[in-house]
């Protein structure tokens, strides 16, 4: 049934009792033509695309709890496309454009709120990135601009911009195109898309072993059976190192915790997404009127859901810095969610050692607003057997052959 | 003016000598010291105080608790004001000022109630399914339209006027929660020595029996509590902290609990006293005694004001002295509303009693009945009736396969509904612990399963509700607890005396059928706070959202402010009616920190504006202010950025310092560069492995510039590091990389070298450095010096001497950042100031002029050396930078494997380059981009950019050094830069703009 005002009010006159499911729950088959591991948004998107791209509708997605459960259903929503490297910046890019259409793609409204993000900075070293940042995403054809501290006020009085504070703001960036979306109608917009294109969704279904033989990939043992297939695509994020071990080799990843929380409703107050590195805090207002922060990642390396709590006190003290009268606010709900980070804070998308077995992962921080687009990419590997210009260059063996891509910069400070 | 006029005449802990006056929604109240906001409301008979976030349907009083989700306030004014408060929990003070939220223009009038009548169109989850066209509508209307609804409370609009702390604490035995269990705990424990702490929510401890008449030892529970709380006071190891919520149970048994210090004052009177205090605690053993929350009943119209939890309706009669209204009805599908009957009965309230059961529990029935309180077994309340108040129930005997009616429906008219659905035992933090919890079939909940850390549960926490069992647990756990904390002492405590209580079982009853079969659920609420119902539950698992996280996350049931305290469980019971499956096999959503929320100003706690992150200053700081300097941010230290001269511009101050450091002396205060001690046998060997250049072969008396890489090859800090002594070096890095490189070398030597002896000390606070630079500077440290030659040929370029530099003992080291001859003088701290005045003063004649960073920036950078950091981005490799001789081929050291990959040796890698602008006036700005081609619009092939760039005074133009693609193959050719507004041509050059040879620093 079509998603739209017309179909609320038809159903509003029978207690909206005739809804259909927005996706199947079936028992899985015993083979497919391509099984996609992890039903998180990525996942949910490769299959989506396979489907809708590249008529590839004999697909299993496969989710060992409920479907968006992993990082999709635990970040901060934020989309943005402002990375400095053009192989970042074009696949962001590609991300937001999808994005900005997803709604009317999958009729299922995703909230994609473009109010904007800021990136601030709070010295001389961090205008000196924000202007190398701006000049290249421009050039890159992407939106971006710099705003002075009191272009900053203007479109964030609430902000704290006194010259005094201990580190001013000097500066932002803003790209008005970001903004945020609603991570779980994401997932369940790509899953009903998915199915309706025959795309088995398979929940509570773990992975539990990769065969493969003379180099290629068979098919999977899960927890409900053997699935045969003849490619297998991982995208499992926190637990990738796991899964390629089961496959029989080594991922240059490491998993954190990266913790977020929310405040209690308030009416709303703060419009756009603001960002610091330096005084190490970002901050939106959600729809129904909750901020929504979050940091850094935790330092240890860890495979359990939870983080500490000095990364959350570190990360209020930041927040009261900026935002002064925040300090009454309440946190409601802390939670954390399992990140995996490669060496060069960019994402591994492509073939693996393994002839036909295919990982998505790396994506650290930065999973949620490349969605639909890491699902465009990883579909087109798949389907082809060779990555889309797009991910061409975020390939396992950039680590062998030394072609990275480093979004983490330096960061260090001047003399 | 209004009157307390359901105040009762007797009983109760309130103080009747201390008349609180408040105000809510404009209107003048009187309440009492030891009252609520919500309990002195209810003395006036005030019950609508709140509406609902979507429906904005009228909401009362639902508990007594922390659990509340419908009476939520607005508390205070100014910048004092607080949003989303519980009623049920704020303390009375006087002057306390409460408005009602989420409602235009008032209370009883609110225009947001039309979604209400458009409710059949806002179903859970309509959003997702329209607003879609046109596209360009989503932004600009209908997304406004949807934040307009957002929220409940106001944020407040003023910087936050109180003060919050933090406490570290360690016990034997943490038990929180000072109910019934959690007392007896506590002396059980507190008894054997163990240092005990006890946290419990309320403003007085007690519990669930401060609102019963239950009887302890033949006397009211009240007497034993206070019997308690002395021989708890009497034990010197035992902490009890009221009003202290423990909201966070993290892994290893450490434990964060908020304590409310001022909050139940009137607010700017708590003097030196923080407004809360949050404790950080780290507890051997920890018991969870955090009681039961009651269940509210799911039936038509159940969320109408006047609707109330059977338990808080005996806690307003009891510990409030508040009858809760004229005229009763209690409705349940257990024992425990029976004594909640008799006390709304005893108080005044007609009073009827309406039980799912069949048959009722034979002696509290006849109790109940003696009073002439009329009972309906095997009955359900259809619907409730009446708007801002109930005002009349329907009631019916339910059917035999109990999911219809029979026989007539009755009506009874009342103003109050007391409903209980059995207890929800308070399994948040034991679930926070990682713990799992298990459905309990016979009792109809989820109770704690194993234990997984230092903890065990205790009384209606663990699902143990009659009060002789919660004691008796409660005392055993505490004695376990200790005992197992190492503490034990012989000898059992008496168990107090309770009246017998024997129970009939309750009945598995969630949720009333409708009138008629097939009329939809979508009055009977099931989350008050979202507006979430039984329909909207059963929308989500026919749609296909069936694990309880969809459903939670679709309908929002669970996601209000009180985290589903009341609603989860009756959430679950439906979804598993509706997938016919067995409550236990729907699973708990996650329980997360905090318990109840957490001020964001306690987490926070003293690290907030000046104390958010110490500020580092040098020796010299009082003199650079003095002496006007601008200051630049460099990690934690303020350094001087330049010093304007009277009628100066930034530009004109760095030119003059610029041309003082090359022509006359320069003086730099270098104290925050980051200097870290080495010592060991294996100092030399650990050195050569951290750099890439060798330290090994490097005299005692002699310095060398070295580059750090990371493991992926790319430079990632530099320095020059003195060997002190054959084991003793002394190595500097940038200022803001002091800390991580000192962690960097610490984890190498501690995770990956263990068997290399050497040690680090950060030595960066214990040496002033004044950095002199320039023709005349030899001639200046040569009038101040004693003890030491300092000519080129005693104490060449990268060397060092020790001696004395106005009477202070002075290491003098010759590096230069500058190019010109320089030497970098560092004293003990204590004399930092006293060695730059004198300096000053002695220079004078010499024309010596202080520089800041800025200066020194453009010095280094018509020299062409890097800034690590600024020239390097962590893509950068040592030959990148043109400085591939540092690199050595004969040892290992961090990052060379990296370094010998494909792509770090292409010969279009990123190169260091100088750039000279056309026209030699034009600075390019910092971080502009090199096309390759520039095109009419982007996108445009980018094939390098400017790292650092400077008007160079002693040069007469710009200058500026940049990374670019290929670049030592292309001095000569000429770029081009696109900027927003113009663009620019330069020609690329080598990165050394100035005494290319180096004659002048060896000098």
């Amino acid at each position: 049934m079509k998603y739209s005002i017309f179909s609320l009010l038809r159903n509003a006159f029978s207690y909206h009792e005739n809804w259909p499911a927005a996706w199947r729950s079936p028992d899985p088959r015993s083979a497919y033509d391509v099984v996609i591991v992890g039903g998180g948004g990525h996942g949910l998107a490769t299959a989506y695309y396979l489907a809708r791209n590249h008529r590839i509708t004999n697909v299993a997605v496969l989710e060992k709890g409920w479907l968006g459960g992993g990082n999709t259903g635990r970040n901060t929503t934020i989309i943005r496309s402002n990375y400095l490297w053009d192989e970042s910046a074009h696949l962001y890019e590609h991300a937001l454009r999808l994005y900005e259409g997803l709604s009317r793609d999958l009729n299922y409204n995703i909230m994609l709120s473009q109010r904007g993000v800021l990136n601030l900075a709070h010295n001389l070293g961090d205008l000196r990135e924000l202007s190398r940042r701006v000049n290249a995403i421009r050039l890159n054809g992407i939106d971006s601009e710099i705003l002075n501290p009191a272009e900053i006020k203007a479109m964030v009085p609430i902000l704290n911009t006194s010259p005094s504070s201990r580190y001013p703001v000097l500066g932002a960036s803003l790209q008005r195109r970001g903004g945020t979306a609603r991570h779980d109608a994401v997932a369940w917009g790509l899953a009903r898309g998915a199915d309706a294109r025959g795309v088995d969704i398979i929940q509570n279904c773990e992975v539990t072993g990769i065969r493969h033989s003379g180099g290629a990939v068979e098919g999977v043992e899960t927890t409900r059976g053997y699935i045969r297939t003849k490619k297998v695509g991982v995208v499992v994020a926190g637990h990738a190192s796991v899964l390629a071990e089961m496959a029989g080799f080594r991922l240059p990843v490491e998993s954190h915790p990266l913790q977020a929380l929310v405040s209690e409703p308030i009416k709303p107050i703060h419009h756009c997404v603001v960002m610091s590195n330096a005084v190490h805090v970002y901050v939106s207002q959600s729809d129904k009127g909750e901020l929504v922060i979050g940091a850094g990642i935790d330092a240890y390396h860890s495979y359990a859901q939870r983080g500490s709590l000095p990364v959350i006190e570190e990360q209020m003290g930041a927040l009261i810095e900026l935002f002064p009268i925040f300090s009454r606010l309440r946190m409601l709900r802390q939670w954390g969610g399992i990140v995996d980070v490669c060496p060069d804070a960019s994402p591994i998308i492509g073939k693996t050692p393994v002839r036909n077995l295919y990982f998505n992962c790396g994506w650290g921080t930065g999973g949620f607003k490349a969605t639909p687009g890491s699902g465009w990419v990883f579909a087109h590997t798949i389907a082809h057997d060779t990555p889309h210009p797009l991910n061409a260059a975020f390939t396992l063996e950039r680590f062998t052959s030394g072609a990275l891509i480093d979004e983490h910069g330096a960061a260090a400070v001047a003399h | 003016m209004n009157e307390q006029r359901f105040r009762l005449f007797a009983g109760g802990r309130i103080d009747r000598e201390r008349a609180v006056r408040f105000d809510f929604d404009g209107e003048r109240y009187t309440g009492f010291a030891g009252d609520t906001v919500a309990s002195a409301l209810l003395a006036h008979g005030v019950h609508l105080v709140g509406r609902s976030f979507k429906y904005h349907r009228p909401r009362g009083i639902l508990s007594a608790g922390a659990e509340e989700p419908n009476a939520l306030l607005q508390v205070g004014r100014g910048a004092y004001t607080l949003p989303n408060q519980r009623a049920t929990q704020v303390e009375l003070y006087a002057g306390l000022s409460a408005t009602s939220q989420n409602r235009w223009p008032s209370l009883r009038f609110d225009a947001g109630a039309v979604s209400s009548l458009l409710s059949p169109l806002f179903p859970a989850g309509f959003y997702y399914k329209t607003f879609m066209w046109p596209p360009s509508f989503w932004l600009r209307h209908y997304e406004p339209l949807i934040r307009r609804a957002a929220g409940l409370g106001r944020s407040p609009t003023e910087p936050d006027p109180d003060r919050y702390e933090k406490m570290h604490v360690h016990c034997d035995v943490l038990v929180v929660g000072a109910g019934a269990a959690g007392l007896a705990a506590a002396l059980s424990a507190g008894r054997t020595g163990a240092r005990v702490m006890l946290a419990d929510e309320q403003s007085e401890p007690g519990g669930w029996l401060l609102g019963s008449k239950t009887a302890i030892d033949d006397a009211p529970a009240v007497e034993w509590i206070a019997s308690a709380l002395e021989d708890l006071r009497s034990m010197p190891e035992v902490r009890v902290l009221p009003r202290t919520t423990v909201t966070g149970y993290y892994d290893h048994n450490y434990l964060v609990a908020l304590e409310r210090v001022g909050d139940h004052l009137p607010p700017g009177t708590g003097g030196a006293r923080p407004r809360q205090r949050l404790w950080k605690i780290r507890a051997r053993q920890v018991v969870l005694a955090t009681g039961a929350h009651e269940r509210p009943l799911v039936f038509r119209n159940n969320d109408r004001p006047g609707i109330m939890l059977a338990g808080a309706a005996r806690q307003y009669v009891n510990r409030y002295a508040v009858r809760p209204g004229e005229s009763a009805v209690v409705v349940t599908n257990n024992d425990s509303a029976y004594p909640a009957a008799i006390d709304l009965s005893d108080c005044g309230m007609q009073v009827h009693i309406v039980d799912v059961r069949s048959r009722p529990p034979e002696a509290m029935a006849a109790a109940a009945r003696q009073r002439s309180i009329e009972i309906f077994a095997g009955h359900a309340l259809v619907a409730a009736h009446g708007h801002a108040r109930v005002r009349e129930v329907t009631l019916a005997s339910l059917d035999a396969a109990r999911t219809g009616y029979t026989g007539t429906p009755r009506r009874l008219s009342c103003d109050l509904v007391a409903m209980s659905g059995g207890l929800n035992p308070a399994v948040h933090l034991f679930s926070q612990s990682r713990g799992r919890i298990v459905y309990s079939p016979e009792r109809g909940c989820f109770v704690p399963g194993e234990s997984v850390q230092a903890e065990r549960s205790a009384g209606a926490a663990n699902g143990t509700f009659p009060l002789a069992y919660c004691l008796s647990e409660g005392r055993e756990a505490g004695k376990a607890a200790a005992a197992a904390a190492g503490f034990r002492k012989r000898g059992g405590l008496r168990s107090p005396k309770v009246e017998g209580e024997r129970e009939q079982p309750a009945e598995a009853w969630w949720i009333s059928p409708p009138s008629r079969a097939g009329a939809p659920l979508n009055k009977h609420f099931v989350d008050f706070q979202n507006d979430v119902s039984a329909a909207d539950i059963a929308l989500a698992a026919r749609e296909g959202y069936r694990s309880v996280e969809h459903v939670k996350r679709y309908t929002t049931t669970g996601m209000g402010t009180d985290q589903g305290k009341t609603s989860n469980t009756n959430a679950i019971a439906i979804i598993s009616q509706t997938l016919g499956v067995d409550p236990s096999q729907v699973g708990v959503t996650t329980f997360r920190p905090p318990y109840t929320p957490l001020t964001f100003g306690a987490l926070a706690g003293r690290d907030i504006g000046e104390l958010a992150d110490p500020v580092r200053t040098t020796p010299m700081h009082d003199w650079h202010l003095a002496h006007g300097a601008a200051f630049e941010d460099v990690g934690q230290w303020k350094r001087p950025w330049y010093y304007p001269a009277a009628g100066e511009s930034m530009q004109d101050a760095v030119d003059r310092e610029c041309l003082a450091a090359r022509n006359a002396i320069g003086i730099l205060d270098a104290t925050t560069l980051g200097k870290i001690d080495i010592q060991g046998a294996d100092a030399a060997e650990f050195l050569d492995r951290i750099y890439t250049n060798g330290f090994r072969k490097l005299a005692p008396g002699r310095c060398r510039y070295g580059l750090m890489c990371g493991e992926d090859g790319m430079v990632f800090d530099d320095g020059v590091t003195a060997r002190l002594a054959d084991r003793h070096f002394l190595m500097s890095t940038t200022t803001g990389g002091a800390a991580r490189v000192l962690a960097w070398l610490e984890e190498w030597s501690q995770t990956e070298w263990p068997e290399l002896e050497v040690y680090f000390n950060s030595v960066t606070e214990q040496y002033a450095v004044a950095s002199i630079s320039g023709p005349f500077a030899r001639a200046l440290l040569e009038e101040l010096a004693t003890g030491i030659d300092l000519g080129p040929e005693a104490l060449p370029f990268m060397s060092w001497g020790e001696g004395r530099v106005a009477g202070i003992p002075a290491r003098i080291v010759r590096v230069s950042f500058t190019g010109e001859s320089s030497f970098e003088i560092n004293v003990p701290s204590d004399y930092g100031l006293y060695l730059w005045t004198t300096l000053m003063r002695a220079g004078a004649r010499y024309g010596i002029t202080p520089f800041g960073t800025e200066a020194m920036h453009v010095l280094r950078a018509e020299k062409g050396f890097i800034i690590a950091g600024q020239d390097t981005d962590g893509t950068v490799t040592p030959d990148d930078l043109g400085l591939g001789r540092m690199v050595s081929r004969h040892k290992d050291f961090i990052g060379k494997r990296s370094l010998a990959r494909p792509d770090c040796r292409r010969a279009d890698r990123k190169q260091l380059v100088g750039l000279l602008t056309e026209d030699p006036q034009t600075v390019l700005p910092e971080g502009a981009q090199i096309v390759d081609r520039v095109l009419p619009r982007p996108p445009m092939k980018m094939i390098g950019h400017v790292t650092s760039s400077y008007f160079s005074a002693n040069l007469g133009r710009s200058i500026a050094l940049a990374l670019l693609r290929g670049g030592r193959e292309r001095h000569g050719e000429r770029v081009v830069l696109p900027l927003p507004k113009r663009r620019v041509a330069a020609t690329v050059t080598a990165p050394v703009f100035y005494d290319e040879q180096g004659e002048r620093l060896r000098a």
